[in-house]
């Protein structure tokens, strides 16, 4: 059974190679959203460990491609049970009334080679902000693979608000490394 | 002539003594009052300025063990009985193996908590250990029965330099304070005046 499907995404990929393959079918198991705070001036890591995407890219036509991303505020490490407890808490992400953050895909770029620009609205915490990240993308085991960082202001979205609005502890800048996997259309089922 | 044979600390190992007893007992109450904290950025501070003064405590107990090296403490009075010079010298052992001991703990509980290092948000100390929650607990297990430790030998210390200097009425605590008048000095001043109100009963 994995052989032949093995044999049968080779093909896709071979026959992608020729033709230009839309990758739509999201791997959570293999994706990544990844962000690093600096606490301090300390680099803390930290991830989601659940979140989803909707999207639709075909390297040959990446004016017609869209993203979406759908991530479980809840789901964070935030890189201590201490941190986690606190930030779904309201001054922070308040997941009860916030409890996911979405990215809608409004344009992407193709900046030359596998490098493009992603453009969208990221809300959190209802508020809405314009962000851009570059973005690369390659074909690894059939899959699309599409990797970037950008880094964003958690005040601009009023995230960690009253006491914790002291960047001095907890710097305003936050940086978000994405890597999402996606197999092609039809491989995917 | 005793004063030839019971000098007093060098002035840099008393300078040294000081400023880490007062560290230490800062760092100590720090930490046991940081700890129960609930997160604010505030605590995040306490946090990085215990983690400061705990590797800036570590690189004075390193200057303080090279100075002794090349400038040994003064002999134990000669009356002192053999079983507690030899606790004297465990003890002291004891207190700089803990004043090494704990700061490496915390360093390496913080590496495991996945939380680097970095003195005064400048200088970053290398993480020795990747992240890894068990480890980290062990370690701050480790960290907080070192510091229990270091903090009773610390009043044991306390305690036998005042039976020295108010029971034995000898010079071992007063050649480590930095303005201590030598009492052996005034024993000796005394006894003079004490021989001479007996002379003229005599």
């Amino acid at each position: 059974m994995n052989i032949l499907r093995l044999i049968l995404t080779t093909l896709l990929v071979a026959s992608g190679a020729a033709h230009a393959v839309e990758f739509t079918q999201f791997q959570a198991d293999k994706s990544t959203l990844q962000f690093v705070s600096k606490q301090m001036g300390v680099a803390v890591d930290g991830h989601f460990k659940k979140f989803s995407a909707t999207l639709a890219f075909d390297p040959a036509k990446p004016a017609a491609a869209t993203a979406r991303l759908e991530l479980d505020l809840a789901s964070i490490d935030a890189g201590s049970a201490d941190a986690d407890g606190e930030v779904v808490g309201k001054p922070w992400f308040n997941v009860k009334q916030f409890p996911t953050a979405t990215f809608l895909s409004t344009a992407i770029r193709p900046l030359g080679g596998d490098k493009f620009e992603l453009v969208g609205k990221l809300t959190i915490k209802g508020k809405t902000q314009d962000v851009s990240a570059p973005l690369s993308f390659r074909q690894e085991g059939g899959n699309g693979v599409f990797a970037g960082a950008f880094v964003l202001k958690r005040l601009d979205f009023g995230v960690g608000d009253g006491i914790w609005s002291d960047v001095s502890a907890v710097a305003n800048e936050v940086q978000i490394k994405f890597h999402i996997v996606a197999a092609p259309a039809a491989a995917g089922k | 002539m005793k004063t030839m044979t019971n000098p007093r600390y060098s002035p840099p190992a008393i300078a040294l003594h000081w400023l880490m007893a007062f560290l230490l007992i800062g760092l100590f109450s720090l930490g046991i009052y940081m700890h129960e904290l609930p997160l604010s950025p505030d605590k995040l501070k306490l946090y990085s300025w215990h983690k400061w003064a705990g590797v800036t405590a570590f690189m004075l107990v390193l200057l303080r063990l090279l100075w002794r090296f090349g400038h040994p403490p003064p002999a134990l009075p000669a009356a002192m009985p053999s079983w507690q010079k030899a606790a004297s010298h465990g003890m002291h052992h004891l207190l700089y193996v803990l004043m090494v001991a704990i700061p490496l703990s915390g360093w390496l509980m913080s590496s495991a908590k996945g939380f680097q290092t970095v003195y005064f948000g400048v200088l970053p100390l290398p993480d020795l250990l990747g992240k890894d929650k068990e480890l980290g607990e062990l370690l701050q297990t480790v960290h907080k029965v070192l510091n229990l430790s270091l903090a009773a030998l610390v009043v044991a210390h306390v305690g036998a330099a005042l039976k020295h200097h108010l029971v034995d009425r000898d010079d071992v605590l007063s050649r480590m304070l930095p303005f201590g008048k030598r009492r052996r000095e005034s024993s000796q001043t005394r006894t003079p005046t004490r021989t001479q109100s007996q002379t003229p009963s005599r």
